[in-house]
């Protein structure tokens, strides 16, 4: 990243006493303080609190004890962990990786030979899905895809069948609330991209005699890749901690049916009361995280050095 | 490409005018049909929600209403049910951004001034901690709160929202910082200023827009999260309309949507009007600009 070039003129040129140094970095103490205590101290008391019985109520809540790693032993026995974690790929995969990240491109394209009034109109709708606070969309997307919503009087009105999707197809139905929740963060991150390719590369492309899709194929989309791979990345990460769509819309059923991680997690510490169990499952949701994070700041690292 | 070829080539381009014109704008209108249509998909969900809150008799579906009324805005304009939690929800939110406008300008100012072994490693921490997924770690921290006996507090409730936003309002911050020229802080440095004078005097007055920039982008999300005061705030006089919204309609969901359109529509309108001044003040592609591209 460009910021972390070393500055050219910078003060520190002229030489300082150790102590000064030291002062100077002083204001970063509140910050690191409160990462510390907030960011830091939760992850490293998740991992320690999954090796205690640690629950909601009664006389585990107020002094734990140490169980090792039963409750590892416990997760992995467990028939809903490996169905959580495919649910959670399929959800990520589905929604994140293939429909936020592939129609966020295809609409920033045709953004680009669009009329201003209806880049404008479109633009807003798609950015108002995302600014919403995320309850309100929960609730809209909740009665959009609800037995008698506004899903199945379309299709009532084209006389196809109208299922329950929230009962039926509950995963069907979070993705493509997802999608329509989620697709304008990549849509901007690649109108932004779009903006950065040089009108000369693909001009000469086009005297070349390349077509539209070769040019978005072979010349634009490789200029872009570090772009691709950020958005990937990031959007990969929001969509693995969502909670607040699926609560809404199906709480992780019909009978764990639509569970992901975090609706696991919270579902063993709150409505089982389990805090030390429902912490094992969050560990698993933040050792994901850290490497995927590890991988993004390694990417950044290596894209500009 | 050398600049001297570029003129002849956007020349021989124009020359034959007719047909490209016309093949382009053939392509321009398949282009505004793909993107209304996709634009009506996005649109849909939201139709029923501006419809359902003019409507008393509403439910799943999206129709007309029989009689346009305001009937449901006024059922739910209540001290209880509208306006402590929008009330609480503003407290939360300011707080929020307060709390992290301050901590992120002392952080950036050195990160953005000196140059220090300390400063690569910790703006790669910074990155990596924007990665953390919050839901993740909310189950632990219900259990921190627990053992330090800060759950239903509104004051830790701020600092911890305030912290997972943190690490995003510090690189945005720097960024904006960077962009200020440094000569000018030198010339009060020789007139014998202190740097943290010098940074109250001459280099916030000049990001005043970033500033901006990140109390909305942190007031925006704090009003908008559900889960962190779902899960820290227990009692109900404490709970932000977020919260509010979901038990107070979980339990009468099923006989009034029309109220709870109406409730989230006055709940959304301060983000939507927030967003719009963002957009407005800084680039068209805002936060990103900041919080991505580095």
């Amino acid at each position: 990243m460009t910021v972390l070039r070393p500055r050219a003129a910078s003060p520190t040129l002229r030489t300082q006493p150790r102590v000064r140094r030291w002062v100077r970095l002083l204001p970063v103490g509140p910050a690191v303080v409160l990462l510390l205590v907030f960011l830091a101290g939760p992850v490293l008391w998740a991992f320690h609190a999954s090796f205690t019985n640690a629950a909601l109520t009664g006389r585990n809540a107020r002094s734990p004890g140490w169980v090792g790693l039963e409750n590892y032993g416990r997760l992995l026995a467990d028939p809903v962990l490996p169905l959580s974690l495919a649910l959670t790929v399929l959800f990520v995969g589905g929604s994140a990786i293939l429909g936020q990240n592939i129609l966020g491109l295809v609409i920033a394209v045709l953004m680009r030979r669009a009329r201003r009034g209806v880049l404008a109109l479109v633009g807003t709708a798609v950015v108002a899905a995302w600014v919403l606070p995320e309850i309100v969309a929960a609730f809209a997307a909740y009665a959009y895809f609800s037995r008698d919503g506004t899903l199945n009087q379309l299709l009532g009105g084209i006389g196809l069948g109208q299922p329950d999707w929230l009962y039926s197809f509950p995963m069907v139905a979070l993705m493509l609330a997802n999608i329509w929740r989620g697709t304008a963060f990549s849509m901007l991150v690649y109108r932004a991209a779009l903006n950065d390719v040089p009108a000369e590369v693909t001009e000469a492309a086009l005297m070349d005699g390349a077509s539209g899709w070769q040019r978005l194929a072979f010349i634009t989309l490789p200029m872009i890749r570090g772009s691709i791979a950020t958005n990937l990345m990031l959007i990969t990460l929001q969509t693995l901690a969502v909670f607040t769509l699926i609560w809404v819309m199906t709480a992780g059923g019909p009978s764990n049916a639509s569970t992901t991680l975090p609706v696991l997690a919270y579902q063993e510490a709150f409505k089982f009361g389990d805090i030390g169990y429902g912490t094992a499952v969050a560990s698993v949701l933040i050792l994901i995280g850290l490497v995927f994070g590890a991988a993004y700041v390694r990417l950044l690292r290596d894209t500009k050095p | 490409m050398t600049a001297a070829a570029r003129p002849s080539l956007r020349t021989q381009g124009q020359a034959p005018a007719g047909p490209t014109s016309r093949a382009q704008r053939r392509a321009k209108t398949a282009a505004d049909v793909a993107l209304l249509l996709i634009g009506a998909c996005f649109v849909l969900p939201l139709l029923w929600l501006v419809l359902a809150s003019l409507d008393t008799g509403a439910g799943h579906q999206t129709q007309l209403p029989h009689e346009v009324s305001l009937d449901n805005f006024a059922a739910v304009m209540t001290p209880g049910l509208l306006f402590r939690p929008l009330w609480n929800s503003m407290v939360l939110s300011a707080g929020t951004a307060a709390v992290n406008l301050v901590a992120a300008v002392l952080a950036a100012y050195p990160l953005s001034r000196y140059q220090s072994r300390f400063n690569r490693p910790f703006l790669y921490t910074i990155l990596f901690a924007t990665c953390l997924p919050i839901t993740a770690i909310m189950v632990p921290v219900y259990g921190m709160f627990v053992q330090l006996k800060l759950l239903d507090s509104v004051p830790a409730t701020i600092f911890f929202m305030a912290t997972t936003t943190l690490p995003m309002a510090i690189w945005m911050m720097k960024n904006f910082m960077d962009a200020v020229p440094v000569s000018l802080e030198e010339a009060a440095w020789v007139d014998g200023a202190s740097s943290l004078s010098a940074l109250w005097a001459i280099v916030l007055p000049l990001m005043r827009q970033g500033l901006g920039v990140v109390f909305i982008f942190v007031f925006i999300q704090a009003w908008g999260n559900f889960f962190v005061p779902f899960v820290l705030l227990l009692s109900e006089e404490r709970q932000p309309a977020a919260v509010s919204i979901f038990s107070f309609f979980g339990q009468h969901g099923a006989v009034a949507y029309g109220q709870l359109a109406a409730f989230s529509i006055l709940y959304s309108v301060p983000v939507l009007a927030l967003y719009v001044i963002l957009a407005k003040g800084a680039s068209s592609s805002f936060a990103l600009s900041g919080a991505v591209k580095g």
